[in-house]
């Protein structure tokens, strides 16, 4: 690079952000491109849930009400795809690229400019994604999970553009997990050992290997659909020597760690919240640590646990279940550390809290239902029923999406220099908890009583539940309007919030100004 | 960017591409895997070549036949027999009946299946129609032979086992080869 080149760059590093819409377009300051990410997130998250209110709506009654079953399908597989590679990982990778520059005391991400292709690359993909739903044949129809030969063989010509936004999306988390690594790696203030790293940071040090170690499974496996369905291969057609099977288990391979990419940040930011109002230091940081490490590698020897019923040999169904169980074990240190971290603090109730509380009581209930899942014998019975829909959402919305929102009120004072308003924000929490429980609890029963998943229409004996489920989600998806008001409202203005912002608040983010300034941790800080 | 900075790349783009080739890898290691350890019945579909597999005196075991039409295959497919007792160590053929009903020349490839899965290894076959494609002009049928044997070491606890075939249609698929490997049984799920 020449030297005329690098003192502009120098002396850019003085300026504040640049005016208009370039700023978003050329930026590579990790505070923007954290925002970036995080309203991308919420855009997806309105757009998966609008889908969801069509799947409830539907659901509302038995027979065929609002839409075609064609259609439904592609609703279901478009929300499904659109909350977990849309809505959440976007979220979180938007709260590390935040968070994690500062809690570790650098001055911004350590390949900023690539940080801006993985953020510009997403919209890309998810018009791909969204636009299949105006092809001939419309959007992808067979789940989330796009089991093979049915994503192949069977599927819609829009297919192929499913592929291709699969592979973006995968480019873009794995550009983004190296980004993150790096910079936990080798960016650190002085002083700051790995063991000394605020929870969050950790907990995606860790989630970012996981992306690294599967997201290249997940592009191996859509690329072997790609050459099924173009190139006249037989990975997955059982007529030319293929095996359907196999897909399912390059599937979960990549698919088991990726639920675990999704709920390890929120570990991480149950903690800081916790211990903030706690007014107490986090109990256990070291096991925190340890349980999260296990969680991850106990991932990769778990997978076949998602397909107990494609005729596995009895070694290999007691073989998953019972590595399945044990990682129950990291998973009750942690939340027994959570529950020991509030014994005997001074708790106050603010929205981040209450949101954080009902992460742990309610991811706690998604694992115990996971525990049932687990048991082998059970799952032949549970496979495939809205006893699973139940689990899932359990660990997904109140795990993963209550954690985005705790960090968004816990952290928005910090970004926007103002205060939310905590009567709204309570008022969301708990429009968004009963929401939540109304509209995912009495799946568990419907699903026990046998009412499988992916249908449009279902038996007279699965009404009531059905409807009230409907209602719930319907209360659910209203709240998050409040929500992006709220958000909103805060942006324009409000109670000017102070650098620590609350009064049990610990790490580095919290010694620098709120809204905290466009460039932070020039020099690095002194850590103790 | 310092040296540390660039290392951490480094190995991390040699990680993304490591784990790219290893979902490839997957593919035969599924196989192989299965194979070497028998999970999941797999076994390789070559014709058996060995000799000392015929004993005397072995023990009843029946075996019934089932045919599958994947998807829209238009042959007729049955077995001769629904169901055979035969003795362990010795030889037996079975036939399945096919038909092109149709009015165009078409291959069909048969795809075999036993449960329980644990039988599979102990199931060799001298020969077998689903060993190669099978080619049918307009209107003609077939007897298709498969000469199979269970081996004395088949567990006791197995006295009845099924053999099913799905045949698929490749006619458009003409030209592909097969690879030995991956003729393999699969495991038969009763669900399905």
């Amino acid at each position: 690079m020449s030297a005329v080149i690098e003192s502009h760059g120098h002396d850019d590093h003085h300026h504040g952000p640049a005016k208009g819409l370039t700023r978003w377009l050329y930026t590579t300051n990790h505070k923007d491109i954290g925002s970036l990410y995080l309203w991308f997130s919420f855009a997806m998250f309105l757009i998966g849930g609008a889908m969801a209110m069509v799947i409830r709506a539907e659901l509302f009654q038995p027979g065929m009400q609002i839409v075609e079953p064609e259609f439904y399908n592609q609703m279901l597989t478009l929300h499904g795809l659109i909350m977990v590679f849309g809505a959440v990982m976007p979220a979180f990778v938007g709260l590390a690229n935040w968070l994690v520059p500062m809690m570790v005391g650098a001055p911004d991400m350590a390949l900023p400019r690539m940080n801006n292709l993985s953020f510009w690359i997403l919209p890309f993909a998810f018009f791909i994604l969204l636009s299949s739903l105006f092809m001939e044949g419309g959007a992808p129809n067979f789940g989330w999970t796009f089991y093979a030969p049915l994503s192949t063989t069977y599927a819609p010509p829009s297919v192929t553009f499913f592929i291709f936004s699969v592979h973006i999306m995968g480019a873009s988390s794995i550009m983004g997990s190296i980004n993150v690594v790096v910079t936990i790696m080798n960016m650190r203030a002085p002083g700051m050992s790995l063991m000394k790293m605020p929870l969050f940071v950790w907990s995606w040090l860790i989630t970012a290997y996981l992306l690294i170690a599967v997201m290249p499974v997940l592009a191996g496996a859509v690329t072997m659909m790609l050459m099924d369905i173009h190139f006249g291969t037989s990975f997955f057609n059982a007529a030319g020597g293929g095996d359907p099977v196999l897909f399912q288990h390059i599937f979960w391979f990549f698919g088991h760690p990726e639920v675990y990419i999704m709920i390890l940040p929120a570990f991480g930011i149950a903690s800081h919240i916790i211990e903030t109002f706690s007014r107490k230091q986090l109990f256990g940081y070291s096991s925190m640590v340890w349980a999260m490490a296990s969680i991850a590698i106990l991932s990769f020897v778990v997978w076949a646990h998602h397909m107990f019923t494609v005729g596995l040999p009895l070694a290999a169904e007691l073989f998953f279940m019972w590595a399945t169980m044990l990682i129950a074990v990291p998973t009750g240190v942690k939340v027994f550390n959570w529950v020991t971290t509030m014994f005997k603090g001074s708790i106050t109730y603010e929205t981040p809290m209450l949101f954080a509380i009902a992460f742990v009581v309610l991811f706690t209930i998604g694992g115990f239902s996971g525990l049932m899942l687990a048991i082998t014998p059970a799952d032949f019975q549970y496979h495939d029923t809205y006893f699973v829909v139940a689990h899932f959402h359990y660990v997904l919305v109140p795990g993963s999406i209550f954690s985005i929102m705790a960090a968004v009120y816990y952290w928005i004072p910090k970004w926007t220099g103002n205060m939310y308003d905590e009567r709204l924000g309570k008022l969301h929490f708990w429009l968004s908890f009963t929401g939540v429980n109304v509209t995912f609890f009495p799946q568990h029963w419907i699903g026990l009583a046998g009412m499988p998943r992916r249908v449009p229409d279902y038996a007279l004996q699965f009404a009531d539940w059905n409807m009230i489920s409907s209602v719930g989600a319907f209360l659910f998806g209203a709240s998050q309007i409040l929500f992006l008001f709220i958000v909103l409202k805060t942006v324009m203005g409000g109670k000017k919030a102070t650098s620590k912002v609350w009064e049990g608040a610990r790490g580095l983010e919290w010694t620098v100004e709120s809204p905290a300034p466009y460039h932070t941790f020039s020099t690095p800080p002194k850590i103790n | 960017m310092n040296q540390g900075s660039k290392k951490t790349i480094r190995t991390l783009c040699f990680a993304v591409l490591g784990m790219f080739t290893f979902s490839f890898a997957l593919v035969p290691l599924y196989n192989v895997f299965c194979e070497v350890t028998g999970l999941n019945g797999k076994i390789e579909l070559r014709a058996t070549n060995d000799t000392n597999i015929e004993i005397e005196n072995g023990r009843d075991v029946s075996i019934q036949f089932v045919s599958h039409n994947n998807e829209e295959m238009p042959w007729t497919f049955e077995p001769s027999e629904d169901s055979i007792k035969i003795k362990t160590g010795k030889y037996h053929t079975a036939t399945f009946y096919v038909k092109n009903p149709t009015d165009r020349t078409m291959i069909a490839q048969a795809i075999p299946s036993v449960a329980p899965s644990n039988a599979a290894s102990h199931l060799k076959k001298l020969e077998c129609f689903c060993f190669e494609q099978q080619e049918l002009a307009p209107g003609e049928d077939a007897l298709l032979p498969v000469r199979l044997i269970f081996d004395d070491k088949l567990p006791s606890a197995i006295n009845s086992v099924v053999l099913s075939y799905t045949i698929f249609d490749v006619t458009d698929y003409d030209g592909i080869e097969l690879t030995q490997n991956t003729h393999n049984s699969h495991v038969m799920e009763p669900s399905l």
